[in-house]
């Protein structure tokens, strides 16, 4: 019944689309005034999705097998939690929650836009409405929630292990909603080129908007993250994962057009920049639908993989791309000069140089993605880009791009000089010696990581000062940059320092190193409501005489009938000890993983720091010298 | 005039990139099993699902005798629906069911069997499922028809009545 009433919803949601534009364009050409049928056709759409998203969570609710959705994706056994969130664990229900968020967004858009020029809304409202029908289309054609079933099964299939979890259970919508968000800033952009109005006043606009969606791009990239690390069971945060770097890279674009927008909204200059990122941030979020959900790529990220539908992610895509370059040429112009608006030492300045290594970063994980599949379509070859290209291409342009970060803010706009700058060359002197006492202590290259080290240093070093000089002067975007430089010095210690042993261990047996001894103490069952548990207990004992007791865990689901190991985690301050156990076929020996990783929750807590500060930003009303 | 050329070069460029992935789209890189027919069926050493003694492929499959390999596990829904046509096909007599119980354990496995009925003539135990791999398996249940060493047909997911008078069909 519920799916009945969903599936009804979305004919009608999409039946409206033709009202909007019908009225849009009429409206176009009549009266300075907005057509309020316009606003409540909009909201009525929204309307009809929002009943439709509710009539799947019910069907998952209530485990209502004649939906084919519910049956791939649902068990009867599953807790509450679990069945709600299976709604966005899968192809079809994430594509209604996407559509979801377009219509609300697109519904708040245009009511805090009232302000702005008539012209403009209703053109936003138009691009806006091209990529509603299209996801519209592309639900109902191939990839409908509300598939039935018949005869009805008596129980579902099961929701993936794996994807029970609640950091992964929150990721999607988090991250949908900056994706999404970019959406609005991709129509808006093409509106304001339209209608002549890359301006100041549209920058102002428009940068809540680019703070909102890169605010949950980055929490949502965060939960991602944080579920691999506690439920993979790698040990690690960060794969450079295919689908991971899809993410990553609108986050490139959308920081960078982030700092386009607070140089356009001083002065307007960067306008063409400013154009092309937004349009790069929703065309890179879109690539990354398609790479995903097209099956083009491998990854861990388990969707179903259907070549017609990627077809359809592909033209509508690339329709969308060549419809923005038409609009980019013929409509936006660059009116100032840039050559004699930039000195070389100014805030501005710095923003450009700090833009062009994040182009830069951009073109390398975009490169490290997409030519495997260029090289094997032109040469059958396949290849697997891992960590250490990656590693080579950004580590050392993260030195310039630190210090860069660090002067920039301490300019001034327009003209600056290098008077009162003594202490800068102060830090540097300390953030070296500090990095190389530091690194010396280890065996690992000199150099390079020194140099590292001191300049992502020399950033925390100048972004702590800041905070006493300027005190709320401009917070949220100290913050952020204290973040970020925080974030980094985590990850470097994190990879330097990072120790682990792999072995294979019986009950009762022990493991001895340098530095710790594992004891394997004995086994424990537990029986869940939808799994059954084997919970090892270890006992590690430093040399220092302080232990840890650690309970992996391997977890037998039913449904589907999946083992997955659940890594023991043990958190301080400084260090996280991580131990994972897994089933070895037919032994009576476990295969055990302990390693010990410095600063892993600072990972987290940075980046927390860094969408704050963008958060904080967003009630900020004027970006401040 | 430069414009027009940075504007060519974009719209080239796009355009190679549509049509590479487009190609890529085809050609999809997912793992797939060779499925090529009538090639000779990979040997395999396998545990008995019974007694645990060890049973080797030229040991089963003589040749002018048809045999009926069906990949199947306690934990999956589909196989429980096909289980009748295999229990029809056995009635048949000319034909041997070889079982491969894939990714099970023994307690579920054995009272799937108790509670629906042997079909198999007999039963290996593929734990961790990579001979069914090595047959060229996408999932359970499937099943393949042999005929002197050679895969003559196979099935993917379960088979159903029309599946069952073709296979009698052939082996008649």
């Amino acid at each position: 019944m519920a799916s009945l009433i969903g599936s009804y919803s979305l004919g009608f949601g999409l039946f409206f689309s033709v009202f909007i534009i019908f009225f849009s364009v009429r409206n176009l050409r009549d009266t300075e005034i907005l057509d309020k049928k316009i606003v409540s056709f909009t909201f009525s759409q929204f309307f009809f999705v929002v009943i439709s998203f509710l009539g799947l969570i019910i069907s998952f609710i209530n485990s209502d097998f004649s939906n084919e959705t519910v049956f791939n994706h649902s068990h009867t056994t599953k807790p509450l939690f679990y069945k709600i969130s299976g709604t966005w664990g899968n192809h079809e229900g994430s594509l209604l929650l996407w559509l979801l968020v377009l219509t609300l967004f697109i519904s708040i858009f245009l009511i805090s836009s009232n302000k702005q020029p008539k012209r403009y809304r209703i053109f936003t409202l138009l691009f806006q409405q091209i990529i509603i029908i299209g996801f519209f289309i592309f639900l109902i054609k191939t990839s409908s929630p509300f598939n039935y079933i018949f005869p009805t099964p008596n129980e579902g299939l099961g929701l993936n292990p794996i994807l029970q979890d609640p950091a992964l259970a929150i990721h999607p919508p988090v991250l949908y909603l900056g994706y999404v968000g970019s959406s609005i800033i991709f129509s808006s952009a093409l509106a304001a080129m339209v209608t002549s109005y890359v301006t100041k006043e549209w920058a102002k606009h428009i940068k809540k908007w680019v703070l909102a969606s890169w605010v949950f791009l980055t929490l949502g990239i965060l939960l991602g993250s944080i579920w691999a690390y506690y439920e993979l069971g790698w040990g690690g945060f960060w794969f450079w994962d295919p689908v991971e770097n899809v993410s990553l890279m609108p986050w490139f674009a959308l920081t960078t057009l982030l700092h386009c927008i607070l140089v356009l909204e001083k002065k307007k200059t960067l306008t063409s920049w400013a154009m092309i990122l937004s349009i790069a941030t929703f065309a890179l979020s879109m690539s990354g639908t398609f790479l995903v959900r097209s099956g083009i790529l491998n990854s861990v990220h388990t969707f179903a993989n259907d070549p017609e539908r990627g077809l359809f992610i592909l033209i509508f895509l690339f329709t969308l791309i060549f419809l923005s370059i038409f609009i980019f040429i013929f409509f936006h112009s660059e009116k100032e000069k840039i050559e004699n608006n930039f000195f070389w030492l100014s805030k501005e300045t710095s923003i450009l140089i700090n833009n062009w290594f994040m182009m830069y970063f951009l073109s390398v994980v975009l490169i490290g993605t997409i030519y495997p599949i260029f090289l094997e379509v032109i040469t059958t070859n396949k290849i697997s880009v891992g960590p250490p290209f990656y590693n080579k291409l950004i580590l050392p342009f993260l030195i310039p791009f630190l210090l860069a970060m660090a002067i920039g803010p301490n300019l001034n706009w327009i003209k600056s000089d290098l008077k009162d700058k003594f202490y800068m060359i102060l830090f540097l002197i300390i953030s070296f010696l500090l990095s190389a006492l530091i690194i010396k202590q280890f065996n690992i290259s000199f150099l390079i990581n020194t140099i590292l080290v001191s300049s992502a240093f020399f950033l925390f070093f100048s972004t702590v000062r800041e905070f006493f000089v300027k005190k709320f002067k401009n917070l949220s975007q100290n913050i952020a940059h204290f973040g970020f430089s925080l974030l980094i010095l985590s990850i470097l210690f994190n990879s330097m320092f990072s120790n682990e042993v792999i072995t294979n261990l019986k009950i009762g047996e022990t493991f001895k190193t340098e530095k710790f001894t594992i004891n394997f103490e004995n086994i424990d069952q537990e029986d869940e409501r939808n799994f059954k548990a084997i919970i090892g207990k270890f006992n590690v004992q430093y040399m220092n005489g302080s232990s840890d007791i650690l309970n992996p865990e391997l977890r037998i689901y039913n449904q589907p009938n999946i083992i997955t190991s659940e890594a023991d985690i043990k958190t301080n301050l400084l260090t996280d000890k991580f131990m994972t156990m897994n089933y070895v076929q037919n032994q009576e020996y476990f295969n055990v993983r302990y390693q010990v990783k410095p600063f892993m929750i600072w990972i987290w807590i940075s980046v927390i720091l860094i969408s704050f500060g963008g958060f904080l930003s967003f009630f900020k009303k004027r970006y401040e010298i | 005039m430069k414009s027009k050329l940075f504007t060519l070069i974009l719209v080239l460029t796009f355009l190679i990139t549509f049509v590479i992935f487009f190609k890529g789209l085809k050609s999809s890189n997912i793992y797939t099993p060779n499925t090529i027919l009538e090639k000779k069926i990979p040997s395999f050493e396998l545990k008995s699902f019974e007694n645990n003694s060890i049973i080797i492929t030229e040991k089963i499959f003589k040749d002018n005798e048809y045999y009926f390999v069906n990949i199947w596990a306690s934990w999956c829904i589909p196989c429980k629906e096909e289980h009748k046509f295999l229990m029809e096909l056995k009635k048949n007599g000319k034909i041997k069911l070889i079982g491969f119980n894939y990714k099970d354990n023994f307690k579920n496995a054995s009272s799937f069997l108790k509670d629906l009925g042997n079909p198999y003539d007999i039963v290996v135990s593929d734990k961790d499922g990579t001979r069914s791999i090595e047959w060229g398996a996408y999932g359970v249940p499937e099943s393949f028809l042999v005929y002197q060493s050679k895969i003559i047909k196979r099935f993917i997911g379960p088979i159903n009545n029309e599946n069952l008078s073709e296979i009698q069909k052939i082996i008649k």
